[in-house]
């Protein structure tokens, strides 16, 4: 019987199974977790949203895509992974800002922050975040034109502050913790409210996209000191009727404290990959993001904060290294 | 028993599709292949030329070093030539050639071997030609003499088959069950052994239940017990095993003799149990047919030297076009460029892929999402390791502490970016080794 023997078949390197996540899987998951944030914000500020979303998405894809064009390299524009940070991009700015601004935006971060560094994994910096203080630095009076919600718009006032401008004046009213937690108050697109964030980060917390560790050890932290402060300090008249307690809930709830902690602190290649690093970097954050709000010049601190624990993960990732690798030396006898 | 301590560990989907698959004996092929290495070691040296005459279970390769273990043949025939051929462990290696006359004459010299010390025991165990048939593939014998002979007192039958596809070992437990026993007890009795423990997933009830029948039975479940282990990927490596059971911490280049243990395999114990009661040695391994490509999936006994592609073909042959073909689990096993191969002693699985499973996925940009490291046993740091083999940094290598890999695959599979880790792993020890030299 003549046998037709199979002498061509693929060698190679196991193992020969894999899981069925890969990146852009990834990068999906965590864009399908900003979607009820993205339904609140719509609902609250108008379709503006929608488009401003629409445009920052495009804008970085595109970017990357010429990027890698002129450069001659593999494309990976469809990897989601600048969808992911146009999305970002779009959450951290006001719903009225010009597209143009936001397009710039994209470009800083796209082209600037990751391409320029070596692509995706390569940038020491999270490129949304980024994006946000460029553009608060040098487009400073529309990076803070809030437009109020569109409930409480009416024919002459359209904008007005934010929570954290109320609390830093000492002017006007503070919203209900209520409505802070739900996002019908001022601010960036994206970080108004609460609830739809915390649902999106249980989502990847129980897809294991995050760990859970940097973002409690974050909003924990903003909790604590909030605390301390207020019992220490005082409560301010303009937050007369929060009380201590009250003040500590509202600093967890203001500004990008819950976009920050859940979807920027927990970019993979910026932040630190050891558990003992995640928990100084969420604390880092935490700490710094309130010296910034009840002592700096600005009234918001979270972007500031996770830029510099970014630029300071190297060497967290140093340190936590070498811890682990002591533990293992007792452990294993010196080779 | 169960554990109460666990190593970090990956969830491989299981694909256990054979588990109720009784192994069925093949029809002997028309040609067998045997090569003359078949585990790890010194080859062997072929006993016979072209035209010789051969019987079932007549010595056909052997060589006289410590590490290593006879061979026989798997059939009657004529011997027809000794080829070279790429052998499974890298390097050219001899491959005897017989013609079978499918009359399976068995050969005049089998006799049920007489143990009256360890030392016979030992040299009935190389003489069975028996190795680590989960894979491994470390000559039998050696293990059951080890240096400290009086300080070993536990014996674990590693039964965890850990391995996706593989169901082999469940069959022998479940089938074979009376010469593992009797193979455990000789162990036992020779080499003073207090305690015995068989290490089994939960994904294989019926295996665990079987057992525990059995010892209870038998009297013996005073000193046999079966310890269950989480279903997840690599609960059956050595290291792990040693460490899930008995909480000794078992480092690289450490035997679990030192720790006292002596550790083996549960269809290789079985096959002991089998040799000292009959005196025929190792020559029908039950080899798990599975894959995509695979028109019906079996567990088949096969004579050593089957042709892969006459195994396949007792299976159904293959239902679509193949790519790919592993021989052993899909976590370690290792691929074959030709089906013309013959199997060998520790092949436990052969797993043809078809187009889509069988293509190596494209590697993309690691994303430093450290999955890699939360599924490592030790661990270890992949991402990094593999940052400091890319820049030939040996001090890193070895302060990252690259020699405790154990090549088990779980960064790779869990990799989001597909980098190939466990090479790059492998290739950043050669670097360490040479570097040491
Ligand atoms: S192959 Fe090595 S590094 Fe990878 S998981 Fe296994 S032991 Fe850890
Ligand atoms: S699992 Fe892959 S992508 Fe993630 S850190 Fe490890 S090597 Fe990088």
């Amino acid at each position: 019987m003549e046998k037709n023997y199979n002498t061509n078949l693929l060698v190679g390197q196991g193992p020969h199974i894999h899981t069925t996540l890969d990146t852009q899987k990834t990068m999906l998951m965590v864009m399908a977790a900003l979607a009820p944030a993205l339904v609140v914000s719509t609902v609250v500020f108008g379709p503006r949203v929608l488009l401003l979303t629409a445009v920052c998405i495009i804008a970085s894809v595109a970017f990357e895509a010429c990027w890698n064009v002129l450069m001659k390299k593999e494309q990976t524009a469809m990897d989601l992974s600048a969808a992911l940070t146009g999305t970002l991009i779009a959450f951290n700015v006001p719903s009225g800002l010009p597209i143009w601004i936001a397009i710039i935006g994209c470009f800083v971060a796209i082209i600037i922050v990751k391409q320029l560094f070596g692509g995706l994994g390569k940038n020491f910096v999270n490129p949304a975040i980024t994006a946000r203080i460029v553009l608060f630095i040098s487009y400073a009076t529309a990076m803070t034109t809030w437009p109020l919600p569109k409930a409480q718009q009416t024919a002459d006032v359209v904008t007005g502050a934010t929570p954290l401008g109320v609390l830093a004046e000492n002017a006007g009213e503070l919203p209900s913790n209520v409505s802070m937690f739900i996002g019908t108050i001022g601010g960036s697109m994206g970080e108004v409210s609460a609830i739809a964030l915390l649902i999106g980060g249980a989502f990847l917390v129980w897809k294991k996209i995050i760990s859970p560790i940097i973002p409690a050890c974050f909003i924990g932290t903003v909790f604590v000191i909030a605390l301390i402060y207020y019992a220490a300090a005082g409560v301010p008249e303009c937050a007369a009727d929060k009380g201590v307690f009250g003040m500590a809930i509202f600093h967890i709830l203001a500004g990008g404290v819950m976009l920050g902690a859940i979807f920027m602190a927990t970019d993979y290649v910026t932040t630190p990959t050891l558990t003992m690093g995640k928990v100084i970097f969420g604390v880092g954050c935490g700490v710094l993001t309130m010296v910034i709000r009840l002592w700096g010049a600005y009234p918001e601190g979270v972007s500031f904060s996770i830029l510099l624990m970014n630029i300071l993960t190297p060497l967290i990732d140093q340190l936590t290294t070498k811890q682990m690798v002591k533990k293992y030396e007792q452990k294993e006898g010196a080779k | 028993m169960s554990q109460k301590k666990h190593l970090n560990s990956a969830k491989t989907p299981h694909y256990k599709n054979t588990a109720n698959c009784v192994a069925v004996e093949m029809p002997i092929p028309d040609v067998v292949r045997i090569a003359m290495s078949h585990n790890i070691g010194k080859h062997c040296q072929p006993l016979v030329k072209k035209g010789d005459e051969v019987k079932v279970g007549q010595l056909i390769g052997d060589v006289d070093a410590f590490i290593s273990a006879p061979i026989y043949s798997s059939v009657s025939g004529v011997v027809t030539g000794i080829e070279t051929e790429r052998g499974g462990m890298g390097g050219e290696v001899q491959v005897v050639v017989i013609e079978t006359d499918k009359k399976q004459e068995v050969y005049e010299g089998i006799a049920v071997p007489e143990v009256n010390s360890h030392a016979d025991f030992v040299k009935a165990v190389r003489a069975s030609g028996v190795v680590g048939l989960g894979g491994a593939s470390f000559p039998t014998h050696v293990k059951y003499n080890p240096q400290n002979l009086e300080e070993v007192d536990t014996l674990i039958i590693n039964a965890a088959e850990c391995e996706p596809f593989i169901t082999c070992d469940n069959r022998t437990m479940i089938d074979d069950a009376e010469n593992l026993i009797y193979g455990m007890e000789q162990i036992m009795k020779w080499l003073d052994l207090k305690q015995g423990y068989v290490g089994i997933e939960e994904n294989k009830p019926e295996a665990i239940a079987n057992l525990d029948r059995l010892f209870k039975e038998k009297g013996l479940d005073d000193r046999m017990h079966t310890f269950t282990l989480q279903s997840r990927y690599p609960k059956g490596a050595e290291r792990v095993l040693v460490y899930e059971i008995t909480g000794k911490t078992m480092n690289a280049g450490v035997l679990p003799a030192q720790l006292g243990i002596i550790l083996s395999n549960v269809t290789t114990v079985a096959a002991v149990g089998a040799y000292l009661q009959t005196g025929m040695p190792y020559i029908l391994k039950t080899v798990t047919v599975d894959g995509d490509a695979i028109a019906e999936p079996k567990n088949v006994k096969a004579p050593i030297g089957a042709t892969v592609y006459d195994i396949v073909q007792f299976c159904g042959g293959y239902k679509k076009p193949v790519k790919k073909i592993v021989l052993g689990g899909p976590m370690m096993g290792r691929t074959i460029a030709s089906d013309a191969v013959g199997i060998v002693k520790y092949n436990s699985a052969i797993l043809a892929f078809g187009e889509e499973m069988g293509a190596f996925p494209k590697e993309t940009a690691c994303i430093n999402c450290a999955r890699c490291h939360s599924v490592c046993a030790f661990e270890l740091m992949p991402f990094a390791l593999a940052a400091a083999y890319e820049q030939k940094d040996v001090d890193k290598l070895k302060e990252l502490r690259v020699m405790q890999c154990m090549e088990c695959g779980s960064c790779s599979f869990i990799c989001p970016a597909h980098r190939p880790l466990i090479f790059m792993n492998k290739l950043g020890k050669g670097l360490v080794r040479e570097a040491g030299n």
